[in-house]
């Protein structure tokens, strides 16, 4: 009685879909009596007729439109499972909705109106569940008492559904006529239509088989994060993350991929839960290694005894977008596959097809709503996986600015090497990223280090960069001072002078990490815009290092001797003082000089640096 | 794995990707079973630690128990933690207990002004020194970008729309009409300027799920859920002022699941000791679009 599913119910707009989940929930004693009768005074109130949709629909204006907006989920049991059912749109305006609501699912109900018949969305919805995975589907001919409950109206309704369904691959598990608004077939068997002998609703749903866990598989990790905390005298250095697939123990030699790193398993940790050396999939869970390898978070831990999982840059994929603005080609996005998140480019849109029609249209980008074959191209390796092995690990997302904006599955990886840079990079240099890589022995890096003027950024930075160059890292540092001496000579400390300076440095410390090297800009850099600014023109190589202290902090600070100048006024505009500072909202890294010694601040950024750049330890 | 290891392990993934994807993170702790549950899995997902400071919003009219038990539990689990307030309108007078509000606006003045000031970092915030076991002026008073908060999908209508990374723009607003999808468990972790995420990740997690859990973990609960000989206990806990005792004869955790597991709360709310709700038209959402939890 413990298991739970999942289940969510799609189909077009007006076809029913909530009053079957309210007659569902009804009919099996699921309510709580409170929001049934809160639901029909609100009606009463209000002079409309009681609707079973109106328990759904538990927020306002949602009411006052009359259609599903959002996902909803609601509760309830057979004697053989719980269930969640998650109610999705069916407005093709909430097609975003009702793909995050049949996510979530491991089976679908889909209502087709039987005075209405399959339209688009119906068709459309299909062609979603089929992307996203959703292997599960039973159809549910509703508004069988329209059509004075004949079956001949059922039969063709399945008979052209089917075939749509085979076209996508899909094959219905049942289909049966019900009736939402008169309960028919829905947890009662009807009295209406003798002629139909496939069980109801509520039997169809226990007939569902809930996803199995895929511990068969190879053993899959993407890593969520390094853990590292020092407090109460912890020293554990922890790979934690969500199994995928697979097992692993205690003693397996294990490979991260994309970079290739190789190490045993030593642990495996817990809190408060029993110890354990064997983890497997579908566990949240964290491990020790024997070596102390640098690994970082968007790696996947593999068995190195197991298949493993492609590493590419460049992929065909099948896409679903759901972007406010189109997909096209010259345009930044970052790509979410795992818990790696890259820089990604729309190489070609191969086909756009339309998810209700079939139709295909040649054209090279893709519109909101729209399905479509592309190649992708991305700046670094992931690790990924096809549709026969870890079928889960072939799925990503698209990132457009701060918007989730489509997802895809990656069909077929793709060499590098067949592809044109030409077209990609301005300065039409023939050298790419990765020959770069090679030639330096990591990638270059902005590191953007703001904070106020004493706060520590020189002196860290300083440091950093020669434990670097001791590591054999090309790394340099841009001092503010130094370019305002020299390129930013006609620049004064005007908000105006400031974004320009700001600007400039941007562009000069891009250029240089462009060239591999590890570029420290240690820079007061007071407005977020600026640096916002600074982080596009380094194309995502970029990383907003907060070097903070407390403006009184720096003021007993003050190594150069600005501040009291400031407060006697001998100097201008000087920030913290007479112009403001803007803190950043959310640094990649926050080094707090206060709370921090400084070796401490060092090893966290020297950290962050190396788990940005790809390092190998080898130079051409 | 069985139903609440399945549930603990996707409130795991989503409190550990929280932690990947936000600079300035914190999670909200309303003293309650929920929150209190989030905690505990917060320690479970980072191995004992709990790597970012816990909210607490002081209305001044809690039970007294729950700040002490708050207390308690942060000198002992050596938690960052740090209350807000509205001190004006606390010395103003501006409340419901004072006869001068509705219970609304006393929510909207005590908590929602109160959250979104605090979180902003524009009102002052006391953290609890663990050394002397006093609350001082936090010098952090960067806004939190990332806001973990123990809301649950069945506990009222309007928060069955939630999604696990739910933005909220500068005025903590929630703009329920166009929420971002949310697929294959890839959040919303990239926002703008100005704006911050919720993070929900009990969202999947039943009334009946947090006592299962509470039980099977061995979670210390505040008293006031329990009745001690007079017949009634607290379902959901809130200002004393709003916040009404069930008749119900539970005196531990067992009973509570079975007092659950029997239907024989099915037919109340389980919010239903709330009186700011009934006022807000049964829904709450007028007071979440504002930001209320």
């Amino acid at each position: 009685m413990d298991e739970v599913m999942n289940v969510v119910i799609v189909g077009h707009v007006d076809h029913g879909k909530s009053t079957i989940i309210g007659r569902l929930l009804a009919d099996t004693d699921s309510l709580p009596e409170g929001k049934l009768q809160m639901v029909k005074d609100n009606c009463k109130r209000n002079s409309k007729p009681f609707e079973y949709a109106f328990l759904l629909d538990a927020l306002k204006d949602e009411q006052s439109q009359g259609i599903t907006i959002d996902t909803a989920r609601c509760f309830f049991k057979t004697d053989k499972r719980r269930y969640i059912l998650i109610d999705a749109p069916g407005h093709i305006e909430f097609l975003k909705n009702m793909v995050t609501g049949a996510s979530r699912a491991d089976a679908a109900l889909m209502v087709i109106d039987a005075h209405e018949g399959v339209e688009e969305n119906t068709r459309r919805h299909s062609y979603f569940l089929s992307m996203l995975g959703i292997k599960q589907i039973a159809v549910m001919v509703n508004k069988m008492d329209l059509v004075g409950f004949k079956q001949e109206v059922f039969e063709e309704i399945k008979e052209t559904y089917t075939a749509f369904l085979s076209k996508i691959g899909v094959e219905a598990k049942a289909f049966i006529p019900v009736s939402g608004y008169c309960g028919d077939n829905i947890a009662n068997t009807s009295e209406n239509m003798p002629w139909f002998h496939g069980g109801t609703v509520l039997s169809q749903l226990d007939a569902f088989e809930s996803t199995p866990l895929p511990d068969q598989l190879p053993f899959r990790m993407p890593v969520q994060g390094v853990y590292k905390f020092t407090a109460f005298g912890d020293s554990r250095r922890i790979i934690a993350g969500t199994v995928e697939s697979g097992k692993l123990n205690v003693g397996d030699k294990i490979t991260f991929w994309p970079s290739g790193k190789q190490t045993t398993v030593k642990s495996i940790e817990v809190w408060n839960a029993p110890a354990k050396d064997t983890i497997s999939a579908g566990e949240a869970s964290g491990f020790t290694m024997t070596e102390q390898i640098y690994i970082r978070r968007g790696e996947v831990a593999c068995r190195s005894d197991e298949t493993p999982p492609h590493t590419g840059v460049r992929f065909r994929a099948n896409i679903f977008w759901l972007g406010r603005e189109r997909f096209q080609k010259d345009k930044h996005y970052f790509l979410k596959c795992g818990t790696a998140k890259v820089d990604m480019t729309l190489e070609s849109v191969e086909r756009v097809v339309n998810a209700s029609n079939l139709s295909i249209v040649q054209r090279q980008y893709v519109e909101k709503n729209e399905v479509a074959e592309c190649i992708l191209r991305l700046d670094y390796p992931i690790a990924f996986d096809g549709n026969d092995v870890v079928a889960s690990m072939g799925r990503f997302v698209v990132v457009d600015e701060y918007e989730l904006a489509g997802g895809g599955i990656i069909t077929e990886p793709l060499s590098e090497y067949n592809y044109d840079t030409r077209n990609i990079r301005w300065s039409g240099g023939s050298v790419n990223k990765m020959q770069r890589r090679e030639l330096m022995g990591h990638d270059g890096l902005v590191v953007w280090m703001t904070g106020l003027s004493g706060a520590g950024k020189t002196t860290i930075a300083q440091e950093v960069e020669r434990r670097l160059v001791s590591m054999g890292i090309s790394s340099f540092i841009i001092d503010g001072d130094i370019l305002r001496n020299g390129l930013n000579e006609d620049l004064g400390f005007s908000e105006e002078d400031r974004v320009e300076n700001i600007r400039r440095t941007a562009h000069v410390a891009s250029l240089m990490k462009d060239a591999g090297m590890v570029t420290l800009v240690s820079l007061i850099s007071p407005y977020e815009k600026s640096r916002e600014a600074a982080r596009k023109v380094a194309k995502g190589s970029f990383m907003e290092v907060y070097v903070k202290a407390d403006i009184e902090t720096c003021k007993k600070r003050d190594p150069k001797k600005l501040y009291q100048k400031a407060q006697e006024g001998s100097i201008k505009n000087f920030t913290g003082i007479d112009s403001p500072y803007e803190a950043p909202q959310n640094p990649d890294v926050l080094l707090d000089t206060e709370l921090w010694s400084e070796e401490e601040c060092v090893e966290t950024l020297l950290d962050s640096i190396l788990g940005r750049i790809n390092f190998t330890g080898t130079r051409k | 794995m069985d139903h609440l290891d399945v549930l603990e392990q996707k409130s795991v993934h989503i409190l550990r990707e929280a932690y990947a994807s936000f600079g300035n993170l914190c999670m909200l702790w309303s003293i309650g079973k929920d929150s209190t549950v989030l905690l505990w899995l917060a320690r479970k997902a980072f191995f004992g630690h709990v790597p970012f400071p816990l909210v607490h919003i002081d209305t001044h009219y809690k039970i007294p128990e729950m700040i002490e038990y708050r207390d308690r539990l942060a000198m002992e689990y050596k938690l960052y933690m740090v209350y807000g307030e509205n001190a004006d309108a606390i010395r103003e007078k501006r409340t419901f207990p004072d006869g001068n509000v509705s219970r609304v606006d006393c929510c909207r003045l005590l908590k929602t002004e109160a959250l979104k000031n605090t979180l902003s970092g524009e009102w002052p915030r006391y953290r609890l020194n663990l050394d002397t076991g006093k609350y001082e002026l936090d010098t952090n008073t960067a806004a939190y970008t990332g806001v973990i908060v123990g809301a649950r999908s069945d506990e009222e209508g309007s928060r069955s729309k939630e999604r696990y990374f739910s933005p909220r723009d500068k005025n903590n607003d929630w703009n329920v009409d166009d929420q971002p999808p949310e697929f294959w468990n890839q959040f919303k972790t990239d926002f703008a300027p100005n704006t911050h995420i919720r993070i929900h990740p009990l969202l999947d997690w039943t009334e009946l799920n947090i006592w299962e859990y509470i039980q099977r973990e061995n979670i210390p609960t505040v008293s006031l859920y329990y009745n001690h000989g007079d017949g009634k206990r607290y379902r959901s806990l809130g200002c004393a002022p709003c916040t009404a005792p069930i008749c119900s004869e539970s005196k531990n955790v067992q009973d509570i699941i079975e007092e659950l597991r029997s239907g024989a709360l099915a037919g109340i709310a389980e919010r239903s000791g709330r009186e700011q709700d009934k006022e807000d038209g049964g829904g709450l959402e007028t007071l979440r679009r504002d930001g209320y939890m």
